[in-house]
């Protein structure tokens, strides 16, 4: 693969080098291109990871961990090859304190599940942020029904950042403070290390829900000092079917399984059983093998872009998109999120003239310009906006500032529909 | 595929900009409560059910909450289809535009009066036939209908 580091600082990525990598921009809807502004849903698939997962069946299938012959051999090795890659990525000490799981939602469910039921107990706090994802929300919901744990919540700014003001006393006596370090709705960028010392400082672990945040920017989990991060392959170009948790050590060490089967296990007796160690304590049953290879490939995909350039690409287009949709709609859009494209990613929730975004969507698609409507997953944030849904536009590395122009003339076709 | 006229005729656009019988109305009106949890959209039907000569009697609807253009249109149309129609008529508008909106019915249920169900009037609801060709748009199109029969089946 070409390397695509420009030099020029004024284009960090080769946007169309990059989109030709994805066979589905080849794709004409109605004799016209894709307009993908869904990525903080989903990712598309570059070759390279179509190419690694269709070879591998085609040419190296075979179950891992099991089997002596030497096909099955070079499987366990290539699913292996996989997590190291993974640790790399987030500049995790360890490859075995990288988990394979089906998605980040199952990874979040399996820090609560696994630590908080070891953990955590009547009247324990646990501080979330109004911000969350379901995916850390309903985990932690469905554990203080069963517990009695108590959550409290950090509240945002106008700008929707986090309000930190009352950190100190909301982490008073908090065993646990799970937060998103990028918002899936607002775009907001949190101050992950600042947040993680916070929570130690508390006597509280950190746990980061990293979907948002790792596909687009430099992550490093030992530089934030986190305990947990959860993230998702198929919002970083590679497959659905595969989810990865990273945990420190030492508390993953003293966690009890969180699924029973196989591969987990070091005996079973008919008396009870002994768990393996790491990672395959956490990944009972045959993993997502052929998912895991798509990972990798995705991961070496992103790492030669570089992702200070993807971030820097990213900043690019959010600070042209918050500047020409401004100044062409006025007061006719709200974009919800910090206006600084340091403290941003390039997901941004807006509302459009009181359409709702249900029928903006539906205009949208007519210029084959795909954007989210709905409520995102983040039922208690839209309540805080005072809005039940929010359309929401994701730029990442195929995209660049010709799709915000195309999204904007097609902002203005609703407007010939529902205009009044 | 099909043009988005086909979505956004003049008439849902008129009744999604005026909706008609917004409001509510106080117990012991039924009031019942449909979400999308697809879109976040949340939709409050009230009916009111006084008994007649000819039997239970929608004497009253109103409609609150919020939506797409597609929901808060055929909620607006549904609300002045039913007003001053009996239970059963009514119950056999519902079948009929759960048809019109291409959605299997239960063939088995004794409910519906199957005689009231050809000779119910879809009249301006006919407008959103078009919303068959977007699937999508159909649990749109049918979520008052669905808090509807929520609420019926609270007076009954």
């Amino acid at each position: 693969m070409a390397t695509r580091h420009s030099g020029d600082a004024a284009m960090s990525l080769d946007v169309a080098a990059v989109r030709a990598d994805f066979p589905i921009f080849d794709r004409l809807i109605d004799g016209q291109p894709i307009v993908y502004l869904d990525s903080a849903n989903t990712t598309q698939k570059p070759q390279s990871v179509i190419d690694a997962m269709s070879t591998f069946m085609a040419t190296a299938y075979a179950p891992i961990n099991r089997s002596a012959y030497r096909l099955a051999a070079e499987a366990t090795d290539a699913f292996e090859a996989a997590r190291s890659a993974t640790q790399k990525f987030i500049n995790a000490r360890r490859a075995h304190e990288v988990v394979f799981t089906k998605n980040a939602t199952e990874s979040l469910n399996l820090i609560v599940r696994s630590w908080g039921y070891a953990n955590l107990h009547a009247g324990d706090v646990v501080l979330l942020t109004h911000m969350e994802h379901h995916a850390n929300i309903v985990p932690w919901h469905q554990l203080a029904a069963e517990r009695g744990i108590v959550l409290r919540w950090v509240p945002l700014t106008a700008d929707g950042q986090l309000d930190l003001t009352n950190l100190a006393p909301l982490l008073d006596g908090a065993k646990a403070f799970s937060f998103t370090a990028m918002s899936n709705v607002l775009g907001t960028i949190t101050p992950v290390r600042e947040l993680c010392a916070a929570a130690h400082a508390a006597g509280a672990i950190a746990i980061v829900d990293g979907c948002q945040y790792v596909p687009h920017n430099v992550t490093d989990v030992q530089a934030w000092d986190a305990d947990f991060l959860a993230f998702s392959s198929h919002k970083l170009c590679g497959p659905s079917g595969i989810g990865m948790l990273w945990g420190r050590e030492t508390l993953l060490d003293a966690m009890p399984p969180f699924l029973g089967g196989g591969n987990m296990i070091a005996d079973v007796r008919l008396d009870g059983f002994t768990t393996a160690p790491l990672p395959a304590k956490f990944e009972a049953g045959t993993p997502p093998i052929i998912e895991a290879i798509g990972l990798h490939a995705a991961l070496q995909f992103l790492s030669s872009l570089g992702m200070a350039n993807v971030r820097d690409h990213e900043m690019q287009i959010s600070a042209y998109a918050l500047r020409s949709l401004t100044e062409r709609f006025g007061d006719d859009i709200t974009i919800h999120g910090p206006t600084n494209v340091e403290a941003r990613g390039a997901t941004f929730s807006f509302a459009f003239r009181d359409i709702h975004p249900h029928d903006l969507s539906q205009v949208l698609d007519q210029r084959n310009v795909c954007v989210r409507a709905g409520h995102h997953c983040a039922k208690p944030l839209m309540r805080l906006l005072g809005a039940p849904a929010t359309a929401r536009a994701s730029f990442y590395i195929y995209n660049d500032e010709s799709e915000v122009d195309i999204l904007a003339d097609a902002l203005d076709s609703a407007s010939d529909i529902f205009g009044t | 595929m099909a043009g988005l006229e086909d979505l956004y005729r003049e008439i849902i656009l008129d009744h999604y900009r005026t909706p008609r019988n917004r409001g509510e109305l106080p117990p012991p009106a039924a009031h019942a409560v449909g979400h999308n949890p697809l879109c976040g959209d949340e939709i409050d039907v009230y009916v009111e059910v006084q008994d007649g000569p000819n039997g239970a009697v929608v004497s009253d609807v109103k409609v609150g909450g919020q939506g797409c253009s597609i929901s808060q249109s055929s909620a607006s149309m549904m609300s002045q289809a039913i007003k001053g129609k009996s239970v059963a008529e009514v119950r056999a508008l519902v079948r009929r535009f759960k048809g019109l909106m291409s959605i299997d019915v239960d063939e088995s249920d004794t409910s519906v009066d199957l005689a009231l169900v050809e000779s119910a009037k879809l009249g301006d609801l006919e407008a959103l036939q078009g919303v068959v060709k977007f699937p999508v748009r159909i649990k749109c199109a049918t979520l008052a209908w669905n808090t509807l029969l929520d609420a019926l089946a609270q007076s009954a």
